[in-house]
């Protein structure tokens, strides 16, 4: 018959309760009648339920030449039992009582654990849970109703207010906002139009919208969310290396230290057969390292799915570690401390609709990639576009052609040479050069009537976000291909403190690989292809949210929302499993480094004495506390960073 | 210092040289070929106080599976982990839990049980 820990325990539990009323009743001189008999049926049948699983497993153990935290709850509870049973019959003192607790409260330590792994795996399934059941496709120009499992890439799917995103696609129609905390944390409503990505298991609220499948099954976002994080439950920390080495030679040498503490009682201080028995009996007990062995994976576990639930997805133990001695963050530039969609930031003329206008008709009918800047803002204050007739596009320099009979072109400073500048226009143009700015010329009838400044800006949570890590005692780097002017400006706008520019994108990794050699720690974070090497040489590979696979691959640690302030919670959160991690170990040591002198009766004269069954209850209460301790994590405050936080002064830009 | 004194001191100094030689001294620990043909290989590991054979052989670029036969009840053995391979598996649920172990590259895949006190190896050659 399999019975659970949890089921072990109890029925033991409930058969040493004749023992524990003995014990209460011993105080006021009360004797349960045939209490030796009774002790040694229910000992027996408790040994019978609770020990013999450790005896037998420690015997196999012991076969292969191993001893482990089973053998010392074996031998403990052999030796108070099989002396008990020969008491008896001899007419001595019995210690029944021992040998029962030590059982009751290992099966007590062990139901717990099972209860934490049960509850560890079943919350990180349970958002696959989350999953629609079914989806509403198109099937031969029908909307129908199938079954999530049928859903294909390329499927056109229909999303009413209320309902689920059964997969990832991409809008293709309609408007709606989107619940997207499952998976990013946020709990603010994003708004989705076509082109927007969406993302399977989130909460359509207010619209109607077509999207199509992109991915489905095992490939969308929580799938791959909820492999992520599995597989960061199981890895390990290296610092569990020395738990490791811990196992091997601790119990053989605790057995050791139990002998000569029953030889120096018995032989040396002039104690009885039984109190010396006794003294070792409690340092095999209280030694069991059940606690050392539970600290590392219950706060990597609670820990991982802690992050998890905040946008934070961290692959396995070895980073969580390595961010603990970080002391450089290193940044892409274009599309992690700026948008990576470039903006127009100015419009200069004496009219300023009529600028843009002029731009916006040429550039609509342009595939240059500042063009989309010129268009997203013309969209953005609602500009109706002219027809354009004769559009030319001058490689290199710009397009022009004609509007409503008059010539217009819109490009660089070569295109429109020769034309009429008025000294004015020509003095901002150098002042908005100056701020890093693309100046894109617009004329009409050879005569150039105003400015478009365009520039990749930076996000708006990125200034926070440094000022964030300096309090951190971080240093700021930022990698990029630019030239250096534009790039300090934007250092200076988001105070980073070090700016490496003019790096072809496959030098990136040897950039960081530079700071390493000088001594740095370096934190890699960064969305693009050409950054997986950089985020795979970094001691910490950070990819950002809405990055290309490669990158989320590569990355130690993925946040799942595009925003840049995901750094610092990721940061905070691995530090602070971390050192859960280190504080469990050091509980769990220092226990048994003062718990074994004790139970070996150094501190008797102080009237310091643990009996084998206070030494059991103790032994489960540090597995207890250090399971709680790891639990504990899932409610430890993690900073988050303002917004409005003012960006700190960079140190040197350079 | 009586007779039964001195007799307690050599009796526990004799076992404590025994367990000490026994626990920690080298001993040396077959490993095991997993058996098979071409196209399919196999072994199983006992799951008792320990995993024996603590070490399993697999030839490489034949697809593996490993058995962990449980015959253990204590609550330490009761998950094995193969953290390279992102396995964590309740071994308590069936008898035998069948683990595919990717053979596509040489190399040593380590495994362990929840609290990693345990230890086993495959090595894929």
């Amino acid at each position: 018959m399999k019975l659970s820990e949890t089921k072990r325990f109890w029925i033991s539990f409930v058969l040493s309760l004749p023992l524990l009323i003995q014990m209460l009743a011993m105080p006021f001189h009360w004797m349960m009648p045939g209490y030796n008999w009774v002790a040694f049926v229910t000992t027996t049948l408790i040994m019978l339920v609770a020990a013999l699983p450790y005896w037998s497993s420690a015997w196999a153990a012991a076969k292969h030449h191993d001893a482990n935290m089973n053998t010392l709850v074996a031998i403990g509870t052999t030796v108070a039992y099989f002396y008990s049973v020969f008491a008896l019959f001899t007419g001595r003192s019995v210690y029944f009582e021992s040998a029962a607790f030590i059982a009751v409260f290992v099966t007590l330590g062990d139901a717990m654990e099972e209860r934490v792994h049960q509850n560890a795996e079943g919350a990180i399934s349970k958002l696959l849970q989350l999953q629609a059941k079914s989806a509403v496709v198109k099937r031969d120009g029908q909307w129908v109703t199938v079954p999530l499992n049928d859903v294909q890439v390329g499927d056109e799917v229909r999303v009413k207010p209320g309902e689920k995103v059964p997969v990832d696609g991409t809008v293709i129609s309609g408007k709606s906002a989107v619940d997207e905390s499952m998976v990013t944390g946020e709990s603010m409503p994003v708004e989705k139009a076509a082109g927007d990505a969406v993302v399977g298991s989130t909460i359509n609220q207010t619209g109607t919208f077509v999207f199509q499948a992109t991915k489905v099954g095992s490939q969308t976002m929580l799938a791959q969310i909820v492999e992520m994080v599995k597989k960061a439950q199981t890895s390990r920390a290296p610092i569990q290396d020395f738990t490791n080495v811990v196992a091997h030679y601790f119990v053989p040498v605790v057995m050791i230290i139990a002998l000569a503490t029953f030889a120096i009682w018995y032989a040396l201080l002039g104690a009885t057969f039984i109190q010396s028995l006794l003294f070792a009996v409690s340092v095999i007990v209280i030694a069991c390292p059940c606690a050392l062995g539970l600290a590392t994976p219950t706060a990597l576990m609670v820990g991982t799915e802690r992050s998890a639930k905040m946008g934070v997805l961290i692959k396995d133990g070895q980073t969580l570690q390595a961010v603990s001695s970080l002391t450089t963050v290193v940044f892409d530039k274009t599309g992690t401390i700026t948008t990576g969609h470039p903006q127009v930031t100015d419009v200069v003329g004496n009219d300023q609709q009529r600028v843009l206008m002029v731009a916006a008709s040429l550039e609509n009918l342009s595939e240059h990639p500042l063009a989309k800047a010129v268009d997203d803002r013309a969209q953005q204050d609602d500009l109706t576009l002219s027809a354009v007739d004769d559009f030319a596009v001058v490689e290199g320099q710009g397009v022009s052609g004609v509007i409503d009979g008059h010539q217009v072109a819109v490009g660089s400073e070569r295109l429109v040479d020769g034309w009429q500048l008025d000294d004015e226009l020509a003095q901002q143009a150098v002042a908005l050069r100056k701020a890093a700015k693309t100046v894109v010329y617009v004329g009409e009838n050879k005569r150039i009537i105003g400015l478009l400044a365009i520039q990749d800006v930076s996000r708006p949570e990125a200034a926070a976000t440094m000022a964030a890590l300096h309090q951190r005692g971080l240093t700021t780097v930022m990698i990029t291909g630019d030239n250096e002017e534009v790039a300090k400006q934007i250092a200076r706008q988001v105070g980073i403190d070090l700016v490496i520019a003019g790096v072809l994108p496959n030098q990136k990794a040897e950039q960081v690989k530079l700071l390493q050699q000088q001594g740095a720690k370096v934190a890699f974070v960064g969305d693009g292809i050409n950054d997986a090497p950089a985020l795979s040489t970094a001691e910490v590979g950070i990819a950002m949210g809405g990055g290309t696979d490669i990158a989320i691959e590569a990355g130690g640690i993925v946040l799942v929302k595009n925003d840049l302030r995901g750094v610092v919670n990721a940061l905070s959160l691995a530090k602070t499993t971390f050192r859960r991690i280190k504080l469990n170990l050091f509980w769990a040591l220092i226990y048994n480094l003062i718990g074994i002198p004790i139970a070996a009766g150094l501190f008797v004269g102080l009237g310091l004495q643990l009996t084998p069954e206070i030494a059991a209850l103790a032994m489960a209460f540090s597995s207890v506390s250090v399971v709680t301790s790891s639990l504990l994590l899932n409610w430890v405050h993690i900073d988050r960073v303002n917004l409005n936080q003012p960006a700190t002064a960079a140190k040197n830009v350079v | 210092m009586g007779t039964t004194q001195i007799i307690a001191v050599v009796v526990t100094a004799i076992l404590a040289g025994v367990i000490g030689w026994w626990f920690l001294g080298k001993h040396e620990e077959a490993a095991e070929l997993a058996t098979g043909s071409d196209n399919q290989q196999s072994a199983t590991v006992v799951v008792k106080g320990g995993y024996s054979p603590s070490t399993i052989v697999l030839k490489k670029g034949v697809p593996a599976k490993l058995n962990f036969d449980m015959q253990d009840s204590t609550a330490c053995l009761s998950h094995v982990v193969f953290d390279r391979l992102g396995v964590n598996e309740d071994l308590t649920k069936r008898d035998v839990t069948t683990i595919d172990i990717p053979t596509d590259k040489t190399g040593t895949i380590d495994f362990a049980c929840g609290m990693n006190m345990f230890h086993g190896k495959v090595v894929v050659k």
